[in-house]
């Protein structure tokens, strides 16, 4: 028996399959990861996300202590509201977690990081923040719930049920967010749709969840979270990077800010001294030319050399193929095989995301 | 609580049989295999001809969480299989009894079929593999 969500009766409540994840009792489906996955694609689904954890960081110090934290620069937040998506690394750049960080005004930075790292996390926090002028308060008293596809919006603004939460969220740009009348309503997600991420108070959400069902939000479990991000081509800390590998390794280069030159950040000159050195391992898109299943940790083969492993595979509903993300040398290109049992299936190496905003990215 | 049809016959490892007025057996997976499985994405079907013992992985079938064999039930020849899975593995969700099959046998020793469980013994053993 893991720890469980206050939406945890709202699961059973809904036929949910339960499974632990990060210690959690969490729905991996409600029937049907596919109709799931589907629906959030093509109308709107909404996740119980109340196991990641909120990290709210007070004080004057806060933004000098973030830019030394994170590889990512906060200085690029200067609206009030605005996100970043950043690593935090150790002294060798290896990935502690990936994180949102929120900047709401000067004297608070809201952090949300993974639940399977949270014991880790914090003590890392509270180690680095040693030194700065820092208050950390995490949040276990906001839940959060993610409301995703084309529709998502419209959905949550009449589940908002109108007045000034509704009309905030609605003049929210994307990777915004705004707090009212102690909603924290962020436009940002895991799925390569529009929608949103809303932190609310523990003993307000099972309302909150039950007018979105009312508005035909369909509950998605974890395994549809899953295939929808990896359609997003977006990373999932444990699985596709950990404190073993880099960014530069991880297909996250671009979360790292290089510029301005002086400024610190732990993991800085590991990082620069591995980019410096060419034949690092590269993160690419993979999609299986016939039919079959890619999973994690599959070879992947180039002239009957291994040059590299799947670090997630799967089922794409929405090309209706097998996709993955694979860790492989540098110098694979264009074709490569996987070992399927005892055979070798063709794939091709694909720039990621595979979808976007429910259409295919692929060129052909 | 699911579906387990009392005509046929069952294995420890979730495949069906259904006899056939032609001695023929039919073979899929039951009902409680496909929930636990979940949706289907692939199935990986044997040729027709081949000759599986019992209890020999025969096919192996994909879903969005795992990778699994299907054991044959018994010793026999492949004569045909299902090739509607190919392009609609689903089917085995929607209809795991019916356009979900997946072999068609011919028994070597049909004496082997009557080793094989009621559907009261299936019930018994998914109960108590539950618990």
């Amino acid at each position: 028996m893991g720890k469980k969500t206050s939406l945890y009766h709202k699961h059973i409540e809904a036929n949910a399959k339960i499974v632990d994840f990060g210690g959690y009792d969490m729905p991996l489906h409600y029937g049907s990861q596919i109709e799931e996955h589907n629906k959030v694609r093509s109308s709107a689904g909404m996740f119980d996300v109340s196991h990641m954890v909120v990290v709210d960081l007070h004080g004057k110090a806060v933004r000098g202590f973030l830019r030394y934290l994170l590889a990512n620069n906060v200085d690029r937040l200067q609206e009030a509201g605005k996100a970043l998506y950043s690593c935090m690394l150790n002294g060798d750049g290896g990935i502690i977690d990936d994180l949102i960080v929120y900047f709401m005004d000067e004297n608070w930075f809201r952090l949300v990081v993974n639940a399977a790292t949270r014991d880790k996390d914090l003590a890392w926090i509270e180690k680095q923040a040693a030194d700065f002028d820092v208050a950390i308060d995490v949040r276990d008293d906001l839940a959060m719930i993610a409301v995703q596809g084309p529709e998502a919006r419209t959905k949550t603004h009449a589940a908002l049920g109108g007045g000034l939460k509704q009309k905030k969220a609605d003049q929210l740009a994307p990777f915004y967010a705004v707090e009212c009348d102690g909603f924290f309503i962020a436009r940002t997600g895991y799925t390569g749709e529009d929608g949103y991420e809303i932190m609310l108070p523990v003993d307000q959400v099972e309302s909150f969840w039950q007018a979105l069902l009312e508005q035909c939000v369909k509950p998605v479990g974890l395994g549809a979270r899953d295939t929808l991000r990896l359609e997003a081509g977006m990373n999932l800390y444990g699985t596709d990077m950990d404190e073993s590998v880099t960014p530069l390794e991880s297909g996250l280069g671009w979360t790292v800010a290089w510029e301005p030159s002086e400024r610190h950040f732990i993991g800085r000159d590991a990082l620069q001294a591995q980019r410096k050195k060419p034949g690092h391992k590269k993160f690419t898109g993979l999609i299986l030319d016939g039919k079959g299943m890619l999973r994690n940790h599959q070879k992947v083969v180039v002239d009957g050399v291994s040059v590299g492993e799947v670090t997630s595979g799967s089922f794409s509903p929405t090309l209706g193929r097998a996709i993955a993300f694979a860790r492989v040398d540098a110098c694979v290109e264009t074709h490569c095989n996987i070992e399927v049992r005892d055979r070798y299936l063709p794939a091709t190496v694909v720039k990621l995301p595979f979808v976007r905003h429910g259409k295919s990215c692929l060129q052909n | 609580m699911s579906d387990i049809p009392a005509d046929l016959k069952y294995t420890k490892s979730h495949e069906w049989v259904r006899q056939l007025d032609d001695d023929d057996v039919l073979v899929g997976i039951t009902d409680h295999a496909q929930e636990l499985l979940g949706d289907m994405v692939y199935v990986e079907l044997p040729a027709e001809g081949d000759m599986p013992s019992a209890g020999e992985e025969c096919v192996v079938v994909e879903s969005v969480k795992a990778a699994s064999d299907i054991y044959c039930p018994v010793t026999a020849e492949i004569i045909s299989v299902n090739e509607a899975l190919v392009d609609q593995p689903e089917l085995i969700n929607k209809d795991p009894y019916g356009e979900g099959w997946i072999l068609r046998l011919k028994a070597s020793t049909p004496d082997e079929l009557d080793g094989l469980l009621s559907a009261d013994d299936y019930a018994q053993f998914i109960a108590s593999e539950t618990e």
